[in-house]
């Protein structure tokens, strides 16, 4: 339905902060100008979790061809502590751990790519229009969202894994049907702060149709929000599935960083102190969070300049043995003057969904402190 | 009083909704796997006891969607949630019930411990921004990047296995008759540290940074100047000023990420085979115990619907705005 390519974190999809002059309430061009398009790849945290969940990517791709033995191939060596031989040791039948690791991140990233795209596009379409119609349509699917956001995902989800006994397609699908809520919310704040802005309203009075006005209007302001949504739920996707997958719910043939942790934790690992077995699965797990995690930072501050100048100007302001308290909004008036302005969204869930701040409505540049 | 009454009808259309789920839920899998239950269990289930399983999993053909539904609804008001077969023959309500206090004292202590502690770190760095304080902020984003059973998992091996501090597994002392006596409560508090440690170091990253970004944005309104301006104590500021307006949000998302944070610990008391109802969903898993994973869901999501109205009423409590309402 969307034109927006929800997968894209690309830069010069980003909206870039407003120019100079232009007031903070009102959202800017959405077409970046030249050579201002890496704005979003300056950012070091952006920069780091871009490389690091690029590294799992391509493990994922060229995993199972660098794989050193057959997961599933069994081995005189029994639970064997790392060697030359098996780098992350072997497990109870003398698997190799190693193996397992990289042929099962195909399966996690699969399914939490997947999963996210399909949240993502779900948490587009009732969002926007919730925030677009108003009225009645958005009470009702405001509530609906509310109600997917309070049921407790993980224990549905158990439930509809053990009976379903489907692929990691499957899984993904439903996993998407839990976790696109958060998005939703957070878009139709967005939404209906865009809903009554001046280029709507002039895109309306030149008689454009509600379809263009969503899709070719309003949509491309909303990319940073997506995208940081998008980010948030591949998290939920991939922690979610490895503990499906830890519980033995899904199928424990199908090798994943959760099966692993699966037959270690069946078979004693920790009894027998075999860290090995499950260690590397868990910091794998981990790195890919932090990646995720990041990233969405780099989203964040690209969209709240104030997180942003509070992190460059750190060392300034120590040198200077200033304490940046109240009152300092360290303003770079290199790059970026004021910022995208928002209406009050919900504040993020903590527990590892998403970070994002809540922006408030006006950014005031009153005090500037220059580096 | 309108806020009240708005958030009273949502819980009400959710609790409606949750358990329209469950009743529609094993209707549309595949298969029916509680029919093969019965006849597996061999005869050793009393008519009565398969009649309330027809009803909660639509066996019995004969009747009509509606009045599948109602009767569905006549029998969860008597408390009926079927018959479990991971613990036969015990009743699921029964199996729960004897669960249900363990999750709620586990839980419930560590997430408030959690919330409390990682509200003031959060403030803390939040206002110090830009200092050393910063250096939480890498390490926190690491602990709420690890799924939290994995923690688990960490934990009992470096405080269980390698250095004998803590029991590994179980809400108490294996022989131990349950009593208020004096032998069974420090048991089942010895038993119950680690377990809430990790919940608390595992989800307290979450709070720290959601308040730390908060402080952030707050601390730089005109009404945080103007209370510095007004030579009001340092503390003072930071606390009434600042944190009282950024802790609003942290209430408002507690309550939305507590469906989460109760997953994670159901998987949690998994790995420490803390006797839960974590725990009893995940024997049911392994049983395909479809009575009890259903009435497992129905639980937790209405005692998650009550902590959520707990929270309401805290923030009603905090924010005047939603007093002065109605």
């Amino acid at each position: 339905m969307t034109t927006v390519d929800t997968n894209n974190l690309e830069p010069q999809e980003l909206p870039r902060p407003d120019a100079p002059g232009v007031s903070h309430t009102k959202q800017g061009p959405p077409k970046p100008k030249k050579g201002s398009q890496f704005v979003f790849l300056r950012n070091s945290k952006a920069i780091t979790g871009m490389i690091i969940l690029g590294f799992f990517v391509i493990i994922a791709i060229i995993g199972p061809w660098i794989a050193p033995y057959d997961p599933d191939a069994f081995s005189d060596q029994l639970v064997a502590p790392p060697s030359w031989e098996h780098w992350l040791g072997t497990t109870h039948l003398g698997q190799d751990v190693l193996s397992q690791l990289l042929v099962g991140t195909r399966y996690v990233m699969i399914v939490g790519f997947t999963a996210g795209v399909l949240a993502t596009i779900l948490a587009v379409i009732v969002g926007v229009t919730a925030g677009y119609l108003g009225g009645w349509s958005d009470e009702g699917l405001s509530l609906l969202s509310n109600i997917f956001l309070v049921i407790p995902a993980l224990p549905l989800l158990i439930i509809i894994a053990s009976s379903l006994d489907g692929g990691m397609i499957v899984i993904a699908g439903v996993i998407s049907l839990t976790a696109w809520a958060w998005g939703a919310r957070v878009l139709r704040a967005q939404t209906m702060s865009h809903r009554k802005r001046d280029y709507v309203e002039a895109s309306r009075a030149n008689g454009e149709s509600t379809w263009r006005i969503v899709l070719a209007e309003i949509l491309p302001n909303l990319t940073a929000i997506i995208a940081s949504s998008f980010v948030a739920t591949v998290t939920f996707a991939i922690l979610t599935q490895v503990t499906l997958a830890f519980i033995g719910v899904t199928s424990p043939t199908d090798w994943n960083w959760g099966t692993i942790l699966y037959w270690a934790q069946g078979n004693q690992a920790l009894a027998r102190g075999a860290w090995w077995w499950f260690v590397p699965a868990g910091l794998c797990i981990a790195a890919v969070g932090v990646a995720l995690a990041l990233i969405n930072f780099g989203i964040d501050e690209f969209v709240n300049p104030r997180l942003r100048s509070t992190g460059r100007y750190a060392r300034v302001l120590r040198k200077r043995g200033v304490q940046a308290r109240v009152g300092f909004t360290p303003i770079d008036r290199g790059t970026t003057h004021g910022g995208v302005a928002a209406t009050p969204q919900p504040g993020s869930p903590p527990g590892g969904n998403s970070f994002a701040p809540e922006p408030s409505g006006e950014i005031p540049a009153s005090t500037n402190v220059k580096g | 009083m309108r806020f009240f009454i708005r958030r009273g009808i949502f819980y009400i259309v959710t609790a409606w909704a949750a358990v329209t789920l469950n009743f529609f839920l094993p209707r549309m899998m595949p298969g029916d796997p509680v029919s093969s239950l019965i006849i597996k269990s061999g005869g050793q289930i009393s008519p009565d006891a398969i009649n309330s399983l027809k009803v909660l999993f639509g066996l019995d053909n004969g009747q009509s969607l509606w009045e599948q539904y109602t009767s569905y609804w006549n029998q969860l008001f008597h408390g009926d949630l079927g018959l479990s077969f991971a613990f036969f023959p015990t009743p699921v309500s029964s199996v729960i019930q004897q669960s249900l206090p363990w999750t709620v004292g586990l839980v419930g202590i560590a997430t408030i411990l959690s919330v409390i502690l990682g509200t003031t770190v959060g403030t803390l760095i939040g206002w110090r921004r830009g200092t050393k304080a910063d250096a939480v902020l890498p390490v926190a984003t690491f602990f709420s990047a690890v799924p939290y059973f994995w923690f688990g998992l960490i934990a009992i091996l470096l405080f269980a296995v390698t250095w004998d501090f803590f029991p590994a597994s179980k809400g108490y002392q294996p022989g131990l008759i349950p009593a208020w006596n004096w032998e069974f409560i420090s048991s089942v508090l010895w038993h119950g540290i680690l377990p809430a440690l990790t919940i608390v170091v595992s989800s307290i990253s979450g709070w720290i940074l959601g308040m730390r970004n908060m402080m952030v944005t707050v601390s730089s309104e005109d009404y945080v100047t103007v209370a510095q301006a007004k030579g009001l104590k340092e503390r003072r500021v930071m606390v009434s000023y600042a944190a009282r307006n950024a802790v609003l949000p942290q209430i408002s998302s507690f309550a939305l990420a507590l469906g989460f944070i109760v997953g994670g610990t159901l998987v949690m008391e998994m790995v420490f085979s803390y006797p839960g109802i974590g725990f009893v969903l995940y024997q049911a898993v392994t049983a395909s115990d479809y009575p009890l994973m259903q009435g497992c869901f129905l639980v937790i999501t209405l005692a998650i619907l009550v902590a959520n109205m707990m929270a309401d009423v805290v923030y009603a409590f905090l924010d005047p705005r939603t007093r002065q309402e109605g």
